[in-house]
């Protein structure tokens, strides 16, 4: 298990929330996605095994919200 | 790329459509009405883009989005030739969103400016002697690191040589520079005033206590209060209630428009983010000045406090015993007893000794004497020779052993400064005595007022828990006004206490600095711990830590979560207040989408804006608003 934090351009919907969540929540692999709406970070907790970082940050991507490097 | 290109010139693409906008007001004005048509078809769709893209893209994650709504309404809008709405929708929603993003940066201000104090980059010094400038993070344990005057503290440790003043703002909010020499702490993040100093790396990375603000800050803006747990569970009926009336509106009426104005009108907008910005710009206020407040769940029981519990030692008072006194006795000079007992001393372990000592250095004297044959008798004193004198410095007990005569006017000037919350000391040069030493612990200067201040705005009951004698611990609490005060007790004595007040009715905060504490801090409803400088067992287990160790900080800290509770509640208000309007207005046909989008965002500003007033918020202007109260007879 591995947690990351990844910095997101700055989030100004809170529904964006639920959105990012939800989708990571699903991701095979990811056991735990926290979206930290005040500093537009997102913690996720995950099993390197079956899943990277990149994957994650891609769905991230997908769902419209890009990432600050 | 299309879709990157678009999301970085979002404001651009904003301003546009708002400009084509008011072309198609001069153009309508002028009687060019089929142009007026084309510019608001042009203004529909280069506003929409942006919101079509994340409509899209939601939509193909099978995730469901307002932008969905708003693409769903604007294409209902020119399907039946609507273009001002459908132009006017697309502009105010992006306008909207950036004006969001811009006020919702202002509260979260507070953050940034701390997460911009971190230091970049450290001098290290390498083997050879010749230095190198390295980024923070490359940084190791035991690491050499020079820092001049201006430069910023890059990680956690020692000061190896050197002296400076120092800055310590980022991490305790007190912006008075304090002193730093040999061995003393240096925090990551403070700033070198003046002067030079070479340091020795101890925490490095992520271990840095001002790393450990920040996370702690960053959590805690994430963590909900129970306002923000009912908005939640408000929304989450709300949002599926709004679907299904606005499917039942569309039945009823036939009006698909209608519909469509319903379900966008609704959202949920103000409501969601009413309760979290307040917390937000509430715990920001309080990070930058050094106050740490872990989370909403924090400011929500700390505003109900109704009781005060303190500790004593280094809680009220400084912790740091103090020599408050010397008379000297028999015309001896008292820079020079200070100098002779001093120097003896400097063999001693005892805390009393050693602040004698260190009393001696911050008066400049020089202690280059050392002591012959220098003796403690434990408990009671020392004996030593020095300088062809005989010395005996302790209490009574080792003035009669040592058949030293203590006069009568001596002896009830000790008993005096005893009485006056002093121990008192004499010292005895050869076999007379030369003087008295009374060294306290003093109360500390802001505590008087910062415990008033705190009654004012709401304390019924302030209790002092104390380890100490009777003696001392009743002559604190006459000094600062306590209710009630619980001495010679034992930390498990302290738990019972602080649940018996909470099984009495009231809502206790407790306040303390040592581990000693650290049961009685984790019972009460909310727990204060002093900072200083932050010791990791402090930062975890208390809910709010005073980072500069004072309590003015507590007594701010205090009316701050009242403030944002407060705040909280007004957007609360504002929020579900203008959802029921708009939602009335729709159905009573008074609003139409281009409105209720304008009206929609308006209250989503006007709480941002609501909770941006919590940054300003500070104790001076509280203070302020007391003393007009206080003008007022009642």
């Amino acid at each position: 298990m591995r947690t990351v934090k990844i910095q997101l351009e700055p989030l100004t919907c809170p529904s964006c929330i639920k959105k990012i969540e939800t989708k990571l929540g699903k991701m095979k692999g990811v056991d735990e996605a926290k979206v930290m709406f005040n500093s537009s970070k997102v913690k996720a907790t995950f099993d390197e095994d079956k899943v990277s970082k990149d994957e994650i940050e891609e769905t991230i991507e997908k769902l419209g919200y890009p990432i600050v490097a | 790329m299309f879709i990157r290109w678009i999301n970085k010139y979002k404001k651009q693409i904003t301003f546009f459509a708002g400009a084509l906008l008011i072309l198609a007001l001069i153009a309508n004005y002028t009687g060019y009405y089929e142009a007026r048509q084309f510019i608001l078809i042009l203004a529909t769709i280069i506003a929409g883009v942006p919101i079509f893209i994340k409509a899209y893209q939601s939509a193909r994650m099978k995730a469901f989005s307002i932008e969905l709504l708003v693409t769903i309404a604007v294409i209902g809008a020119l399907y039946i030739g609507e273009y001002v709405e459908s132009s006017v929708v697309t502009f105010l929603f992006l306008f909207g969103d950036y004006l969001e993003a811009r006020t919702l940066q202002k509260t979260r201000s507070s953050l940034k400016e701390l997460v911009d104090m971190a230091p970049q980059e450290a001098t290290v010094i390498r083997d050879h002697g010749e230095t190198e400038t390295i980024p923070v993070e490359d940084v190791a344990e035991g690491d050499r690191i020079i820092i001049r005057s201006g430069g910023k503290v890059p990680v956690d440790g020692s000061v190896i040589s050197g002296h400076a003043s120092i800055n310590e703002a980022a991490v305790t909010g007190e912006s008075v520079p304090v002193s730093k020499n040999l061995n003393d702490k240096l925090f990551s993040g403070t700033i070198v005033d003046n002067g030079y100093i070479e340091m020795v790396a101890e925490k490095v990375g992520d271990d840095t206590t001002f790393a450990k603000i920040i996370e702690l800050v960053e959590e805690a803006q994430e963590s909900k209060s129970k306002t923000q747990k009912f908005l939640d569970r408000f929304a989450n009926y709300y949002t599926p209630a709004v679907v299904i009336l606005s499917v039942l509106v569309y039945f009823i009426t036939n009006n698909l428009h209608l519909a469509i104005t319903f379900l966008v009108v609704a959202c949920p907008g103000a409501l969601v983010i009413g309760a979290p910005v307040s917390n937000v710009a509430g715990i920001g206020n309080g990070a930058k000045q050094g106050v740490l407040v872990k989370g909403g769940e924090v400011m929500d029981n700390f505003s109900k406090v109704d009781t005060l519990v303190f500790d004593k030692t280094g809680t009220l008072t400084k912790g740091k015993p103090e020599v408050t006194d010397i008379k000297t006795f028999n015309n001896y000079d008292e820079a020079a007893v200070l100098k002779l007992v001093a120097e003896a001393e400097t063999i001693s372990e005892h805390h009393l000794g050693q602040t004698i000592v260190k009393e001696a250095v911050s008066r400049n004297l020089k202690l280059d004497r050392e002591p012959e044959n220098s003796e403690v008798i434990k408990g009671n004193g020392i004996k030593a020779a020095l300088d062809g004198h005989v010395l005996a410095i302790g209490n009574s007990k080792l003035m009669k052993a040592e058949d030293i005569s203590i006069p009568e006017d001596v002896a009830a000037y000790q008993e005096n400064r005893e009485k006056a919350g002093n121990t008192a000391i004499y010292a005895a040069i050869d076999g007379k005595i030369a003087g008295i030493f009374s060294i306290a612990d003093q109360i500390r200067e802001d505590a008087a007022s910062s415990l008033a201040e705190m009654r004012k705005n709401g304390i019924k009951k302030i209790v002092m828990l104390t380890g100490d004698n009777r003696h001392t611990a009743n002559l604190v609490a006459e000094q600062l006004g306590i209710d009630k005060v619980h001495a010679e007790l034992l930390p498990e004595d302290k738990v019972t206490h602080v649940k018996r007040l909470k099984e009495e009715g009231y809502t206790v905060a407790m306040a303390g600095d040592g581990i000693n504490d650290a049961p009685a801090i984790a019972t009460a409803d909310i727990g204060l711990a002093m900072g200083e400088g932050g010791t990791d067992v402090s930062m975890e287990t208390a809910d709010v830590v005073l980072m500069a160790d004072k309590l003015s900080q507590f007594s701010h800290a205090y009316s701050l979560s009242k403030a944002t509770i407060r705040n909280m509640r007004q957007n609360t208000f504002i929020a579900v207040g203008i959802v029921f309007v708009l939602l009335a207005g729709v159905l009573g046909g008074v609003v139409n989408l281009a409105s209720g989008m304008l009206i929609h965002e308006a209250s989503v500003l006007a709480v941002i804006l609501n909770a941006m007033r919590l940054i300003r918020f500070n104790r001076k202007n509280g203070k302020v608003q007391e003393k007009d109260l206080e003008v007022k007879p009642a």
